[in-house]
């Protein structure tokens, strides 16, 4: 780890002051990934704002009948929250399929959206990687990919993005709010807070430097049904092979509503609008999810090792759509 | 509230076990690498370094966390609760006499923090937090093995003791719980 300039701020605008005072900054809250990455050498920050001590650590109601979740509010809090498990289980259940119990009373809802992909690639500093290293090449094309993307890859890159927690906020079409250092503020969705690999795969967001997530805001919940299924190498404690996050609504035998999202599969948490009108005013069946996965897997590339993740998407789409759609409650 | 430099070390107050310790810290010393080389609380283990196994598991505030993933100087606001905090070799806390009853390690490596992450799991479990396998704290009567594993899960075992990990757990929840 590389020594680093050091400071704590009491609130958002010393925060956002000393992020500004030393240009590169870089601020930390849980530091699960941020600290393991830098014993690593792989992100080498000069200067640490340490956001700890500001005031994001509530979840409020919104007038308009959602949710504000404070940027620092730990995901075990957020997974226990009595209103989310309630009103958003697709986003309780899927913090709860992720990391360890020690690793999600640490990290935090901002920090989580941000975090870095788990590419071994990225993660050895001997193998070439355009992601940690621009130019580089990448040693997952050609090489050991087994848990790599299968949609929204380039020819760059095509790590997948590691967060179960964002996936269900796309599907719950969550809003991202932060300052700006000149003290405005913005909201954009999910989708514009990431961006594709494309020629630039170091650059895994939009964010502005110096720019801090300060909150995660829910619209009032969704109609319908809502489930994360998660595939993975073991039962627990693992990164997502495939996950679906999906929100499906009934009336008199058809699907009014349906949101879908997906893990482990896309360079960022993924979604597919198309996918989604197809289910809709739809009687379900087998035939009609397989449609809706064909839609899903229509631009799905495999590189070899990963080739597996295309049918087990499809499978575990189809299953969701199943028990989602199905009798039971 | 102004910058550390890199290069001037940081000032700080730790409370670990209710004693508060003033140490100077290079600013990049984990929690870990404090309570074990600045402290000389060597009772929590470095296993990977990494957030991986839960070797270095110690409570912050109650909960559990993975103190190499933290850094010393993050914590001064913070009462920090080490294995040494639990129970000593003459007082055994009642968690660690049921690993001792049900043989719950073979090197010891890992115990540690499998019993600072089963007082911070089971608080949680009290609390009515939900796990994996859905939200049966509130409803459910105690705590079953299933719930242990999967609670359990960011807590690695070389030797791989876990079913008496398991049952040294449960044994305790069902019998001691109440007054942990
Ligand atoms: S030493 Fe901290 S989790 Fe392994
Ligand atoms: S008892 Fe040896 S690592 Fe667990």
């Amino acid at each position: 780890m590389i020594a680093f300039d050091y400071i704590r701020p009491a609130d958002e605008t010393a925060a956002l002051h000393a992020a500004t005072e030393r240009p590169g900054a870089r601020f930390i809250a849980g530091g699960t990934n941020l600290l393991d990455l830098m014993k690593l050498g792989i992100e080498r920050p000069r200067y640490l704002v340490d956001i700890g001590a500001l005031d994001l650590r509530e979840v409020t109601e919104t007038s308009e009948g959602g949710l504000r979740i404070g940027a620092l509010v730990t995901n075990a809090a957020l997974a226990a929250h009595p209103l989310v498990r309630q009103r958003y289980p697709v986003l309780s259940q899927a913090i709860l399929a992720g990391a360890s119990g020690q690793l999600r009373n640490k990290a935090t809802t901002g920090g989580n959206l941000l975090q870095r992909t788990r590419c071994y690639f990225f993660y050895d500093p001997a193998s070439p990687c355009n992601k940690r290293e621009p130019g580089a090449g990448c040693s997952a094309i050609g090489g050991f990919n087994r848990i790599m993307a299968i949609l929204g890859t380039s020819a760059h890159c095509i790590a997948s993005h590691p967060s179960d927690m964002a996936v269900a906020m796309r599907a719950l079409d969550a809003r991202v709010e932060t300052r700006l250092p000149d003290g405005q503020t913005s909201s954009r969705t999910l989708e514009a807070l990431y961006r594709l690999p494309g020629e630039t795969p170091h650059v895994d967001h939009r964010l502005a430097p110096g720019e801090l997530i300060t909150a995660v805001v829910l619209p009032p919940p969704p109609a319908g049904r809502q489930s994360y299924r998660k595939v993975r190498d073991r039962a627990s404690y693992a990164f997502a092979l495939v996950s679906v996050a999906a929100v499906v609504s009934m009336r008199e035998g058809r699907i009014t509503e349906a949101t879908l999202a997906f893990g482990g599969v896309g360079t960022m948490p993924w979604r597919n609008r198309k996918a989604e009108a197809l289910l809709i005013g739809q009687a379900p069946s087998a035939a009609l999810f397989e449609r809706c996965a064909d839609a899903v897997l229509a631009e799905a590339t495999g590189h070899g090792g990963n080739d597996f993740k295309i049918p087990l998407l499809r499978r575990t789409l189809v299953a969701s759509l199943a028990k989602l759609t199905g009798g039971e409650p | 509230m102004s910058w550390i430099e890199a290069d001037s070390g940081a000032a700080l107050t730790l409370s670990v076990n209710g004693m508060r310790h003033d140490l100077k810290l290079d600013a990049r010393v984990t929690l870990l690498d404090a309570l074990r080389e600045h402290l000389q609380l060597t009772g929590t283990k470095k296993g990977c370094d990494h957030g991986q196994c839960g070797a270095c598991t110690v409570l912050v505030n109650g909960r559990r966390i993975n103190s190499c993933l933290s850094l010393a100087v993050m914590h001064q606001a913070d009462e920090i609760t080490t294995i040494e905090g639990l129970g000593t070799a003459e007082n055994l806390h009642p968690l660690q006499a049921a690993f001792v009853a049900k043989d719950g390690f073979q090197c010891g490596y890992c115990t540690s923090g499998q019993i600072c992450s089963a007082i911070g799991m089971l608080g949680e479990w009290r609390e009515g937090w939900p796990s994996h396998l859905g939200d049966r704290a509130d409803a459910a009567p105690a705590i079953d093995a299933a719930e242990i594993r999967e609670r359990m899960s960011g807590n690695l075992c070389r030797c791989a003791a876990y079913p008496r990990i398991v049952e040294a757990i449960e044994h305790y929840a069902t019998h001691e719980g109440a007054d942990a």
